[in-house]
């Protein structure tokens, strides 16, 4: 009982210290790899969670990630660019639409106005596609990713979008900190929701929705508030996204950018929202950071060059999709009684089998 | 005693298979009835069509005497339909299980379906989401203390009923055999129905195990007041355990009436009971 408490005292203090990485980071070294690594890693984590909430938690796959974040990125930028400002960022197009002229939201309340417009389209798409085969919802959604990029860039839309230009000039975090902050509300929301008796439920769902819906669980219903949560938060991602890249432009949420999100869920644990969390930050540090040097021509002559990176790095992650096939933490949360117990049990393990091998040679 | 369950005229037909022809029962409540008849007869699609799994291709459902389940043939059925009493329905009511579960009915499965990725507790827990009065806000921001700490309550002195406390944080998929099965009924039990139906709950259980659940079975029908309504092969539960037997074989019912009648009558010897004793 004791050994517990202290282990959940270790757990607190190790979130508290990643926060304290944070400020530290943004004292010592507000620019340079560690404090874009941490950016993006935080970004990348909401949206793996919130993906890893439907996929995971609720047995449903969409891939439609990219789409809902960029939904959320373009109602970020469009109505947080500030009044005196848009003139510059739309010059390019010969008028813009009238509520451009009046409407300016602060930064916490646009980018719940993301989250909501992403959440509205994924109610759309839920209604029709939710009731059918859940093959139907990844091919739904990846239909509606593509239609969104390319409504994003059309002409016609040019007065609200701006397209083909990016918009730019929207207020966004300086600080590693309120990048954390930012993510640790959303992923604490996702985390409160998977422990309640609605989480329950999804995971009834994922198990076997027949013997779910034979306990009372109306499939449609639960199955349209994971997708909408989900969808919510990858709305909030995508505006996060967006400050981070400093500008909102339809190309860079392509369908390349929902495989790197899947891949994180998988590689981090289908089912564990910790696992998902710790697979961003080690995949963005190292598809940014770690594995830079590989893109240097002399290192290693005739073989590190420009691109070489990503040929190492998507080697690297065959591996580990290969070789673990439920990803670091299989569907099991992170804690320090867990890491511990499992470090003992492995020692353990090594020692048995030494110990067999030795009684085999006698 | 008024009935709670009643079937008129079900027929439930696959492409070509009629799995139910025309089955007419009733099951009263504080009954315990059963469906019994050889593999295949098509009892557990009965079940399915009053849980609302399958909509019947033709005939009405109701409970507490109102229709919950009916049907007529429609579409490609109007050409194929090949069951008896066509033309006797028109409406269609649909409802779908969770529907139905509320209502009161709730169900075992013939094969066991647990929720594999749960504990023992959480099985129960699950079950108990119907019937919560928190919604989406209240229950994510823990605002709903209150009712979750109820529920655990009352799903631990389930599980202590049920003879599981012991094992209720393990993983449900890991229990013995018996044991899951016992699981499924208390997790039946949790949707708090009026009517609830066994399909097969001694099937793969040795004769001791077989003793010890039909005296369970009695037990919680008084205890909870329940109607039961089981599909069971074990002849020795059967005729110990029933008020009443409906005894169905290729979807058509072949007889019905209490035990002592259907141990001694012909039809139902040579379609089925000299059959079953072999296996
Ligand atoms: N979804 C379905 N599609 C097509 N045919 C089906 C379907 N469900 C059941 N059947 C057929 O209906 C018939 C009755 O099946 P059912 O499962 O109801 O039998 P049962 O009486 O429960 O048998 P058992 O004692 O083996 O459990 C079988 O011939 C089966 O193949
Ligand atoms: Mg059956």
């Amino acid at each position: 009982m004791k050994s517990k408490t202290i282990f959940k005292a270790i757990d607190i203090v190790l979130l508290l210290a990643a926060f304290g990485v944070a400020i530290a980071v943004d004292l010592v070294m507000p620019v340079g790899l560690p404090a874009t690594v941490l950016k993006k890693g935080a970004v990348f984590a909401v949206v793996a969670v919130s993906m890893n909430l439907l996929n995971g938690f609720t047995g449903l796959f969409s891939l439609g990630q990219a789409g809902f974040m960029l939904l959320g990125a373009y109602t970020y930028a469009i109505f947080s660019i500030p009044l005196e400002a848009r003139a510059s960022v739309y010059y390019m197009q010969d008028h813009v639409a009238g509520f451009l002229n009046v409407v300016e939201l602060p930064v916490v309340v646009a980018m719940i106005a993301a989250g909501a417009v992403a959440a509205i389209f994924a109610f759309l798409i839920g209604l029709p596609v939710l009731r059918l085969k859940s093959d139907y919802l990844a091919i739904a959604t990846l239909g509606f990713a593509e239609i969104v990029g390319a409504f994003a860039k059309w002409e016609m839309l040019g007065p609200i979008t701006n397209a083909p230009n990016p918009l730019v000039n929207y207020p966004k975090f300086s600080k590693v900190t309120t990048y954390f902050v930012a993510a640790g509300i959303c992923i604490a929301i996702i985390a409160l929701l998977v422990r309640s008796t609605y989480g329950r439920a999804f995971k009834a769902i994922r198990d076997d929705e027949i013997a779910a819906e034979a306990m009372g669980i109306n499939l449609a219903k639960h199955k349209m508030i994971s997708f909408v949560t989900s969808s919510f938060f990858a709305g909030v991602g995508g505006a996060m996204l967006a400050m981070f890249q400093s500008k909102a432009q339809a190309n860079s949420f392509n369908t390349a950018l929902t495989y790197e999100i899947l891949l994180i869920v998988v590689i981090g644990g289908i089912g564990s929202l910790s696992g998902s969390v710790i697979a961003s930050f080690l995949y963005i540090a190292c598809s940014e950071w770690w594995l830079r040097f590989l893109d240097t021509p002399d290192v290693i002559p005739g073989l590190t060059r420009n691109g070489f990176r990503l040929v190492v790095f998507s080697a690297v992650i065959m591996v580990i999709v290969l070789f673990f096939r439920r990803g670091l933490m299989g569907d099991k949360e992170f804690s320090t009684e867990r890491l511990v117990k499992g470090s003992k049990q492995f020692v353990k393990d090594i020692q048995d089998r030494k110990a067999r091998k030795a009684k085999e040679v006698n | 005693m008024h009935n709670l369950l009643k079937l008129e005229n079900i027929t439930m037909q696959f492409g070509g298979v009629v799995a139910v022809n025309n089955l007419s029962l009733e099951v009263n409540e504080g009954e315990i009835v059963s469906l019994i008849g050889p593999n295949g007869a098509g009892k557990t699609t009965a079940f399915n069509v009053v849980t609302g799994v399958y909509e019947p291709t033709n005939g009405c459902v109701s409970f507490e005497g109102k229709a919950i389940v009916e049907s007529y043939p429609r579409g490609k059925m109007r050409k194929t339909y090949a069951g008896e009493n066509r033309g006797a329905y028109h409406k269609r009511i649909v409802k779908t299980p969770d529907k139905i579960t509320k209502l009161g009915i709730a169900r075992t499965f013939q094969n066991i379906r647990l929720f594999k990725s749960m504990t023992v507790l959480e099985n129960v827990l699950v079950a108990m989401h119907m019937r919560r009065k928190s919604n989406l806000f209240t229950a994510t921001f823990m605002l709903n203390r209150k009712e979750e700490k109820e529920m655990r309550r009352k799903a631990t002195e389930l599980l202590d009923k049920v003879g599981l406390l012991d094992v209720k944080d393990e993983l449900a998929t890991s229990l013995p055999y018996g044991k899951q099965r016992r699981l499924e009924i208390a997790r039946a039990l949790a949707t708090e129905p009026k009517l609830l139906l066994l399909d097969e709950p001694a099937a793969g259980m040795n004769p001791q195990e077989t003793d010890e659940l039909t005296a369970f079975i009695r037990e919680i029908r008084d205890e909870f007041g329940l109607t039961i309504f089981m599909i069971e092969h074990h002849m020795n539960l059967v005729m110990d355990i029933s008020d009443r037997i409906y005894v169905i074989d290729f979807g058509k019912l072949i007889a019905s009436g209490v035990p002592a009648e259907i141990q001694n009558n012909e039809v139902v010897i040579k379609a089925y009971l000299g059959v079953s004793e072999d296996e």
